[in-house]
């Protein structure tokens, strides 16, 4: 395809994760490049979400590094996370339900408001300078993804298709240079998913987002992703390319199944 | 037909992110508005004013600060009262302390405590929440029912217990007759509401709801639990700190912390629900409904009874009083649980479409 890639953005190191004696994720090890597309997938409870997890500082790994740019987080939160330029969506839509559309995604913004409450209550200057410029910004997402027509609907009134829509627009918002994606097709028809897959080609091509994505539907995951990595009872046990991932006898006896 | 927007274009995200963005919906608000300062205090007998008008719009106030915390940041709170009392009594001692303060200032150095002591009793909902949350705020209740008793420093050693301020002024303004009580509440309120409404426009107020629907999913975009609760916290208590404030120097002018009781707390939360969470609106809504209804039936209920030829003691139209009242808010909360506020807004909608059901 010749596309190219950056220098590692994103290195995990040996993580291990345990919940008690349950373990999530054992010594798992790999790295992101900067502007790929890389796919996460397992069976389920492979420990694909917790993966995700631990990346932006939600659960936080017994062992293990998360490099970040060349700097070292053994601790990482969600809001240094957010900070690093991090952002995700969810696999069950998280969404704020009793907002609208607009006021999701303007939450997204949150880390460049800067006037103080104050200004805000008075409707202030800069308070009322930095929410039209938001504003605006937020529209060009709006119009990304083609949701114009809802921009003013509470996102819990929506069709289940429109929230996940709804979700990667609140996480572009943030204007990430990492994107996590935890499945962003599920539960889609055809046209749906058709429509999720331009955006996210989109994101990656014309922002240059990096992008972590966790998917179900195989021809998804090896159409659009560079680089596999598969997990399965919290190990890894294939990385590559699709077309490696897709010829390696672990992967297929653990998840992808032979073709009889 | 007259409430329709048809030909108002909204050309600029300056225009469409105005209070109401709706022509009709400014003029009737500020037609209101006027009216309320300038038509009531020439209509209105004093009575109306002492027992219905004042009172609504302080514990209006109050609604308003408790719906922050509440409505918006999903925050419950049993210690409203509290936090009136806390207002109150700081006022009072600023009041009395500190000579020649502007009384406006010992108001919002009340609410400024309040503030304080907000934050301190929202502490515990960085760890837990819901029923849990609302019973940490009951302490807040009992803890200052018991210092504002039993600490004399507070009532500044009033050998009653009960503590009284007289002589309002502020600057050349004497706040004697239940009219001059009415603006200086009106113009509080005023201002007040339209804080409140910035800050839930505005990030902080995003970042509030944020909390509310989804803390895990606002803390991934970068939105600081601590903060936003706090904020929520203190924010509210400001405003109802000032109200409680109000409450003491101008509604009752002498009080004792019975006045603050947990029966307030209630109150104030049955308001916001009934009025609508998540809706400034909705808190006058609210203090409309739980101070104005149970006046009108005990006016009332007489006259009706009489209609039919039944005349009901006075024991019996307090009774009656609190079964219709109790039967109303049943009503009203299987009927639309979002509250009276979301009422409005479906009726507004309905409006626009009439006499088209679509």
């Amino acid at each position: 395809m010749g596309r190219e890639f950056g220098e590692v953005i994103l290195d995990l190191q040996s993580v291990s994760l345990a919940f008690g004696g349950v373990k999530a994720l054992t010594d798992i090890s790999f790295n992101v490049r900067e502007h790929e597309i890389r796919a996460i997938i397992g069976p389920n409870g492979a420990g694909k979400s917790s993966m995700l997890n631990v990346i932006n500082g939600v659960y936080r790994p017994q062992q293990g590094e998360i490099i970040l740019r060349g700097q070292h987080f053994t601790r990482m939160n969600p809001y240094k996370a957010a900070r690093a330029g991090i952002s995700r969506t969810f696999q069950n839509i998280a969404l704020f339900k009793g907002m609208s559309v607009i006021d999701n995604l303007m939450t997204g913004r949150n880390l460049k408001i800067r006037s103080n409450l104050l200004q805000q209550a008075f409707w202030w200057g800069p308070a009322r300078r930095e929410e039209l410029a938001h504003r605006a910004k937020v529209e060009e997402v709006i119009d990304f993804l083609e949701i114009q027509h809802i921009r003013k609907t509470p996102v819990g009134r929506l069709p289940y298709g429109l929230q996940k829509r709804v979700d990667l627009g609140r996480a572009l918002a943030m204007e990430p240079s990492i994107l996590l994606l935890d499945e962003p097709m599920a539960g889609m028809n055809v046209e749906e998913k058709q429509d999720m897959c331009r955006f996210i080609l989109d994101v990656n091509d014309q922002f240059g987002t990096t992008i972590v994505l966790i998917e179900h539907d195989m021809g998804v995951v090896m159409d659009v992703s560079d680089r596999v990595v598969v997990l399965d009872y919290g190990r890894k046990i294939g990385d590559g390319v699709p077309d490696e991932v897709r010829a390696n006898p672990e992967v297929v006896s653990a998840y992808l199944g032979a073709s009889h | 037909m007259l409430y329709r927007e048809n030909g108002q274009f909204r050309t600029s995200y300056a225009a469409d992110q105005q209070i109401f963005p709706i022509a009709q919906d400014r003029w009737a608000i500020l037609a209101i508005v006027v009216f309320a300062f300038v038509g009531v205090p020439l209509l209105v007998d004093e009575y109306l004013f002492r027992a219905i008008l004042i009172p609504f719009l302080i514990l209006s106030l109050a609604a308003i600060g408790v719906n922050i915390l509440v409505g918006y940041c999903g925050q419950i709170t049993l210690g409203a009262g509290a936090f009136m009392a806390v207002g109150a009594y700081a006022a009072y001692n600023f009041h009395i302390r500190l000579d020649g303060l502007p009384l406006l200032v010992s108001f919002l150095l009340g609410g400024c405590t309040a503030a304080a002591v907000g934050i301190f009793f929202g502490i515990p909902s960085l760890r837990v929440r819901g029923l849990y949350l609302a019973v940490a705020t009951l302490a807040a209740q009992f803890f200052t029912d018991w210092v504002f008793l039993r600490v004399p420093w507070f009532t500044n050693n009033a050998s009653s217990g009960s503590v009284s301020v007289a002589n309002l002024q502020i600057l050349s303004w004497q706040i004697e007759t239940p009219t001059d009580k009415y603006l200086l509440c009106l113009t509080i309120l005023v201002v007040f509401a339209l804080l409140a409404k910035n800050m839930t426009r505005c990030a902080i107020g995003r970042q509030w709801m944020a909390i509310r629907d989804m803390d895990v999913a606002a803390e991934v975009i970068g939105i600081r639990p601590l903060f936003a609760k706090l904020s929520a916290f203190a924010v509210s208590s400001f405003f109802v700190g000032t109200a409680g404030a109000l409450w003491g120097f101008v509604h009752l002018a002498s009080w004792e912390p019975a006045a603050f009781s947990v029966d307030r707390s209630f109150q104030l939360l049955f308001m916001v629900i009934i009025g609508g969470l998540g809706s400034i609106m909705g808190s006058f809504f609210g203090a409309a409904f739980i101070v104005i209804l149970p006046i009108m039936l005990n006016q009332f209920l007489p006259a009706i009874g009489r209609v039919f030829g039944i005349s009901i003691s006075t024991a019996g139209v307090s009774h009656a009083e609190l079964i219709i009242f109790g039967v109303l808010i049943i009503f009203f909360l299987i009927k639309e649980p979002h509250g009276i506020a979301r009422m409005w807004s479906t009726g507004k909608e309905k409006l626009r479409l009439w006499p088209f059901p679509h």
